[in-house]
């Protein structure tokens, strides 16, 4: 018999910060912001934190991408933490490799009250950097970069538009069907208070209409960058009857990486590294597909809904376009609602860790105007999307 | 690295190093070299010191045809960076050589997903780049 550790841990705080563009906020000051909340909403004090994990780490700051965010140790610094654990890493099951270590040092008995973060400033960088994102120009390039950057394969949407065009061309996905997932975010944000485009609503015609960015991905396919930083408080279950909220278990994590972890060497590019994860989870519960009440799924770009969907089972290989069709089933009322808080195309590039958050806010039933008509009781939340994929199975009320 | 204002940016270029040298030495000689696994067989794109499929430690350098099947392409609208400013709209495909092995590269034209190719090499000052051409509309 298997041993599911992560059973060990539930969610017992949520933390968001401000979250918008160009704030001009510090990292270390959104991050202390979320932080703060997140322990504030699960009943406890900065001295009951003894473990602090983030994703990606490096603390590169605002000047060099703002994609970073501050490690765990200026973070125990900045707040006096007395810590017995603390991580960060970029390796592993994407953003969500920090609900990992802190399962696992929950489960070790290494912390009882983990503190997971992650912090973006891209939307001021981005501004300050000017109109060019990356500056690459007379650069050299070693690694797996100087294989792609030279032929002006310079972002994810490059690595990832042969994929939506394969889609389109083998299985007859549509640009109709692909654009609902951009028009039923687009819809969910508007009951979203934090969501960039809310009071901006979108029809499909809008979104036929955007300006490609590479074909076949326009530019409501690509999510939006933002400042903001996410925290969450991962416990041991045996503090559950002290949590003023309904916990939200971690049910199943899916972290393998099987076959070649890349944008573009994969065996099988109708599909992607986020088919070893998906298959892992189900492997660890005897939850199934159809016990899912909400889907949170990274969508960095749009078509990375469609490989999550199709690796996740909830529709076979090349179905996810007649899946889409429509957007009824992904909707609110739907029978799977998906990126219930706008997601990164419509809510803000929050970096896997909005989807994380709005998970378990909706499975609490905590998510007031947005709440789903239904209340949720199993949500899976994926993050990634090539070389580095993750995730995970949550529940209302532990088992 | 700041560019200057007196002339556009040239694009990024590849920095060989131990792995990559031997692929890139022969592209200057418009020569396509993989690396073929001395156990399994199979050829590899890019170059690693140990086989992606079997983990075997040896291989032996194989010159490819570097014809093809298009997998996938894209067309970029958007450059992301200056040097490429110039260029857009353009084709980038991810190409399966024919006996193993998958690459990215320009095309100068927009190929249908399956189309066959051959390469073509563009010579730069201190590189020379594999395209691919369509052999279907050339
Ligand atoms: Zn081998």
């Amino acid at each position: 018999m298997t041993t599911i550790g992560e059973r060990s841990s539930y969610v017992s705080g949520l933390g968001q910060s401000a979250v918008g563009r160009n704030l001009g906020r510090t990292e270390m000051s959104l991050t202390v912001e979320a932080i703060t909340n997140a322990i504030a909403d699960a009943g406890l004090r900065p001295s009951d934190i003894d473990g602090l994990v983030t994703y990606p780490a490096g603390g590169n700051g605002t000047a060099k991408g703002g994609f970073g965010g501050p490690s765990a140790n200026a973070v125990q610094d900045a707040m006096g933490l007395r810590l017995d654990y603390y991580s960060g890493s970029s390796d592993g099951a994407a953003q969500l490799q920090a609900l990992v270590t802190a399962c696992m040092a929950v489960a070790t008995g290494l912390a009882r009250h983990v503190v997971i973060y992650r912090t973006v400033t891209e939307s001021t960088a981005q501004t300050a950097s000017g109109r060019r994102g990356l500056s690459l120009g007379d650069t050299e390039l070693d690694g797996e970069m100087q294989y792609r950057l030279p032929y002006g394969a310079l972002s994810a949407t490059t690595w990832l538009a042969p994929l939506a065009q394969y889609h389109m061309d083998r299985f007859g996905l549509t640009r109709e069907q692909l654009g609902q997932i951009a028009v039923v975010s687009r819809a969910n944000a508007q009951l979203t208070p934090y969501a960039l485009m809310r009071g901006r609503p979108m029809t499909m015609d809008d979104y036929l209409a955007a300006r490609m960015i590479s074909t076949p991905l326009s530019l409501f396919d690509c999510d939006i960058p933002c400042d903001a930083s996410t925290a969450l408080v991962i416990s041991h279950v045996d503090t559950a009857a002290d949590c003023p909220h309904v916990p939200v278990q971690i049910n199943a994590l899916g972290t393998a990486s099987w076959g070649r972890p890349s944008w573009d060497q994969y065996e099988d590019l109708a599909s992607f590294p986020g088919r070893g994860p998906a298959e892992h989870m189900w492997q660890r519960t005897d939850l199934t597909k159809d016990d899912v009440d909400s889907a949170h799924i990274y969508d960095g770009f749009s078509i990375i809904v469609n490989l999550w969907l199709e690796a996740l089972g909830f529709c076979g290989t090349g179905e996810s376009g007649a899946f889409l069709e429509g957007g009824k089933r992904i909707s609110r009322d739907g029978e799977l609602p998906m990126n219930t808080n706008g997601g990164q195309l419509s809510g803000g590039r929050l970096h896997g860790f909005g989807h994380l958050h709005e998970a378990a806010l909706q499975l609490r039933g905590e998510a007031g105007e947005r709440q789903l008509p239904r209340q949720p009781e199993v949500s899976v939340v994926t993050n990634g999307a090539g070389s580095t994929v993750g995730c995970a199975l949550l529940t209302r009320g532990l088992a | 690295m700041t560019t200057t204002a007196a002339r556009p940016a040239a694009p990024p270029r590849p920095l060989p190093d131990e792995d990559s040298r031997e692929y890139w030495a022969a592209l200057r000689e418009h020569r396509i070299t993989l690396q073929a696994c001395t156990s399994c067989n199979r050829r590899r794109f890019p170059a690693t010191p140990s086989c992606p499929y079997c983990a075997h430690p040896e291989w032996s350098e194989e010159e490819a045809a570097g014809t093809g099947t298009v997998y996938s392409y894209i067309v970029v609208h958007r450059a992301f960076d200056a040097a490429f400013a110039a260029d857009v709209p353009y084709t980038v495909a991810t190409v399966d050589l024919d006996g193993g092995g998958r690459m990215v590269a320009r095309m100068d034209t927009t190929p249908a997903i399956g189309a066959r190719v051959a390469p073509d090499f563009v010579d730069h000052p201190e590189w020379t780049e594999l395209r691919f051409r369509d052999q279907e509309t050339a």
